[in-house]
């Protein structure tokens, strides 16, 4: 069972939209905003206020890659595998990360919470293969070496 | 800004914005602000030019009458398309472009070139030993056509008194006003302007259709779910110039008698998200969007909706199953979203670009329009030129244009003067052209005869070091894990021909294999639900056709002629480097490296897993990949 505040952080985030089926999409992305990953004890108390079934905004919520019950990383980095930072080699970048932060292509967050790598399909950044994100900023030309010193950066901002 | 009421009053406001905007005895310093310039640190660049222009005041580079509360002068625009040299900067009214900009810069940029004249050499764009000051002498934008994209790089996005300064929502105010909404169809179906999403269907009889329903509810969705690899042309025109693109759903929603629009953006386009619902406030404060545009009566709302990351969503159906707040999956059709769309109402669905065409199609007319381009494919087309060229970025250029033109006049050729071997086009939907394919015209009806798609405009230019087996298998695998599940054919199909792909490029292939990806791909062309499923074996069928002998090579001789694919690689010791001192053989997971101290080690091929744990230990750089 979650805490109280999670429902009055989800009322104060139901009251912005019509309690429609519609309104699911935008509400659950901003609940996720919130905490960085979406809660799954939530879903049934959005579906009800809503007046949707849990079965049916499940099924929303696990369709949609954006959306994750697992909670994720302070710093969300999302490498680009699309084509143009494909073929620029964006695949060592992503290698590199792994190693040095000790993930893989099952597990993507780190035991202290602190980072979450992912690849997306393409950032729509392709001028500056090969590209990643960290949370909502991007980088441009990424190497290995640039990406080790990066998560160097960051942890010392965590730190701070 | 305040509401404008009518008519004259917008012509009032376009007439006083634009003096001041091409006012030639003032200079404006505008700053790409791009998700790619912002990315080298524009932002910081455009705060210190503001610092600047705000001590001085010997200078005039104001603007508008925000000028005595905002630092003037200083613009952050949307992109100039030319990512791989920003950050950029532009000075009006010469036209100035610096490139690689950085903040160290700006002081001296203010001093020589905004207060003096000068031009500093050394950030402007080179090639082949020429230098350009000016921005459109570039080759890079000289071969352009540049009329969608014309406001991109030159006015501020954030700020609708410059979108109208540069004549946005004339051409809504002209509909409003002087041309009845059957008219404004006629129009565009004159124009014969056709959806720049992938599929080129004729948006007039779109239009038409919609306009034609008995359902008096009728829906305007703009499709801005981007999701092709490689390509980012729609979010360039949302981030750089939002209104134009507005402005053309609001004159659809005119036309077919619509009162609700939507735009779906991905979600991974923050920045375009931003503007967007910017411009909209502000739109809707200025009377140009909501009730009662510009006292015509005509009322129209327009609500954002973000996407979740589902490929699949750019699929019309999809799409508007995603706004209902539904998992975005296509349905059968009929009933076409023309019929019944969005909320089971008759719905215009049009791309990004095909709506930012609009208006200037009704201010010059179509026969204007059908001016640029060929026949049959007339305007231009905004298209992401990226991977192996010199010069990646965001061009427009005519239909009819060749490959040739776009890569080696526009693009500068491949960089590093690699040898071109492919351009890909249409992203997972469509397929590789080759050197014999480069001087055939690019437009929807011509590269459909060479078995592509224009597509949504992605155009990855490919040298030899890539592997067109590997690229197949790559979309394969975008595909597969885009795929919805709906149907079989593509949840099924795609995966047995990932799983045959990844078996070549691991050299366990057959060549049989070649013959079952080509009656899968036959059988999932035809039978797939939807857009995606349907083209998704074209990059396969695309390259078997144009590198057979690659295929074969992987097949036969387990070898990567590109040296790409990973398990085809061979890692071996150099003995002339190794010193023997065992790292390798410690940290080898598979035991595959043996030796004796001193001496030099050696690597079992039929053992080696190919990991490369060996060469990111190897002190003296020993071991090499084969």
């Amino acid at each position: 069972m979650l805490d109280d505040a999670y429902y009055r952080k989800a009322d104060e985030i139901l009251a912005k939209y019509p309690r429609e089926e519609r309104s699911l999409i935008p509400i659950i992305h901003e609940i996720q905003e919130t905490y960085n990953y979406l809660p799954r004890d939530l879903l049934p108390y959005v579906a009800s206020k809503i007046g949707i079934t849990e079965t049916k905004a499940y099924s929303v919520a696990s369709f949609y890659e954006n959306f994750s019950f697992e909670p994720k990383g302070k710093f969300i980095i999302r490498v680009c595998d699309g084509t143009a930072c494909h073929v620029r080699h964006s695949v060592p970048v992503l290698d590199r990360l792994h190693t040095e932060l000790g993930l893989s292509d099952k597990k993507h967050t780190t035991d202290d919470m602190l980072f979450t790598v992912e690849t997306v399909s393409c950032l729509g950044a392709c001028g500056l293969a090969p590209a990643m994100m960290v949370n909502d900023e991007v980088h441009p030309a990424m190497t290995p070496d640039k990406a080790s010193a990066l998560i160097k950066e960051l942890r010392e901002v965590a730190k701070s | 800004m305040n509401r404008i009421n009518n008519y004259d009053e917008l012509k009032e406001f376009y007439k006083e914005f634009s003096e001041k905007l091409h006012d030639k005895n003032k200079q404006r310093i505008l700053i790409c602000a791009g998700t790619g310039c912002q990315a080298g640190g524009s932002a910081k660049i455009a705060d210190r030019f503001r610092e600047l222009a705000g001590t001085s005041s010997d200078i005039s580079v104001e603007y508008g009458a925000e000028a005595a509360g905002h630092p003037v002068g200083v613009r952050k625009t949307g992109c100039h398309g030319f990512c791989e040299m920003g950050p950029l900067v532009r000075i009006e009214p010469q036209g100035i472009l610096y490139t690689k900009v950085k903040p160290e810069d700006c002081d001296e940029i203010f001093e020589k070139t905004i207060k003096n004249g000068e031009i500093i050499h050394r950030l402007l764009y080179k090639m082949d030993d020429c230098e350009y000051v000016k921005q459109e002498e570039i080759p890079f934008y000289a071969g352009q056509t540049r009329i969608v994209l014309k406001n991109c790089g030159h006015i501020d996005a954030e700020h609708i008194e410059e979108a109208i300064a540069s004549g946005t929502y004339m051409a809504l105010a002209k509909s409003l006003f002087e041309i009845s909404p059957d008219e404004v169809i006629k129009i565009i179906y004159d124009a014969n302007l056709r959806g720049r999403g992938g599929g080129g269907f004729p948006a007039g009889r779109k239009w038409q259709q919609v306009a034609r329903q008995p359902e008096k509810i009728r829906y305007v969705v703009c499709n801005g779910d981007e999701g092709d690899p490689g390509a980012f042309m729609d979010r360039s025109i949302m981030e750089g110039d939002p209104h134009k693109m507005i402005e053309g759903m609001i004159i659809a929603a005119y036309a077919v008698g619509a009162q609700e629009g939507y735009i779906y953006v991905r979600a991974e386009y923050p920045l375009a998200v931003r503007r967007l619902a910017n411009a909209i406030e502000q739109a809707t404060e200025a009377g140009l969007l909501g009730e009662n545009i510009l006292g015509s009566g005509f009322s129209f709302n327009l609500h954002i909706n973000r996407g979740a990351g589902a490929f699949v969503c750019g699929e019309g159906s999809a799409l508007t199953a995603s706004i209902e707040g539904k998992r975005g999956m296509p349905r059968v059709k009929p009933p076409r979203t023309v019929e019944q769309g969005l909320f089971e109402k008759p719905t215009v669905l049009n791309n990004v670009e095909t709506f930012a065409n609009v208006p200037m199609i009704i201010l010059n007319g179509a026969e204007w329009y059908r001016s640029i381009g060929t026949q049959d494919s007339p305007g231009t087309k905004a298209f992401a030129l990226t991977g192996a060229v010199r010069n990646t970025g965001l061009i427009e250029v005519p239909f009819g244009i060749t490959p040739r033109e776009i890569i080696f006049k526009i693009g500068g050729g491949l960089r590093g003067g690699a040898k071109f071997k492919a351009v890909q086009i249409g992203g997972p939907s469509g397929g590789c052209l080759t050197e014999k394919e480069l001087d055939e015209p690019l437009d929807f009806d011509s590269v459909k005869k060479l078995g592509v798609i224009v597509g949504s405009g992605g155009l990855v230019v490919m040298d030899e070091n890539t592997c067109m087996v590997e690229v197949a298998r790559f979309f394969m695998e975008f595909t597969h894990r885009e795929s919805c599940g709906k149907c079989v054919p593509c949840r099924e199909g795609t995966l047995r021909m990932l799983e045959i792909l990844e078996k070549i490029t691991a050299g366990n292939g057959e060549m049989e294999d070649l013959q079952r990806l080509r009656e899968l791909s036959e059988l999932i062309i035809n039978t797939a639900l939807c857009g995606l499923g349907k083209s998704a074996p074209l990059p396969v069928v695309s390259t078997l056709n144009a590198f057979p002998d690659e295929y074969i090579e992987h097949i036969k001789e387990k070898h990567c002629p590109a040296g790409i694919c990973q398990k085809l690689k061979k890692y071996i010791i150099e003995e002339d480097k190794c010193k023997g001192c065992s790292k390798c053989a410690r940290n080898c997971p598979v035991q595959a490296i043996t030796g004796e101290i001193k001496s030099p080690y050696f690597i079992h091929q039929e053992k080696c897993i190919k990991c490369g744990a060996c060469i990111s230990n190897c002190p003296f750089k020993a071991i090499k990949v084969a």
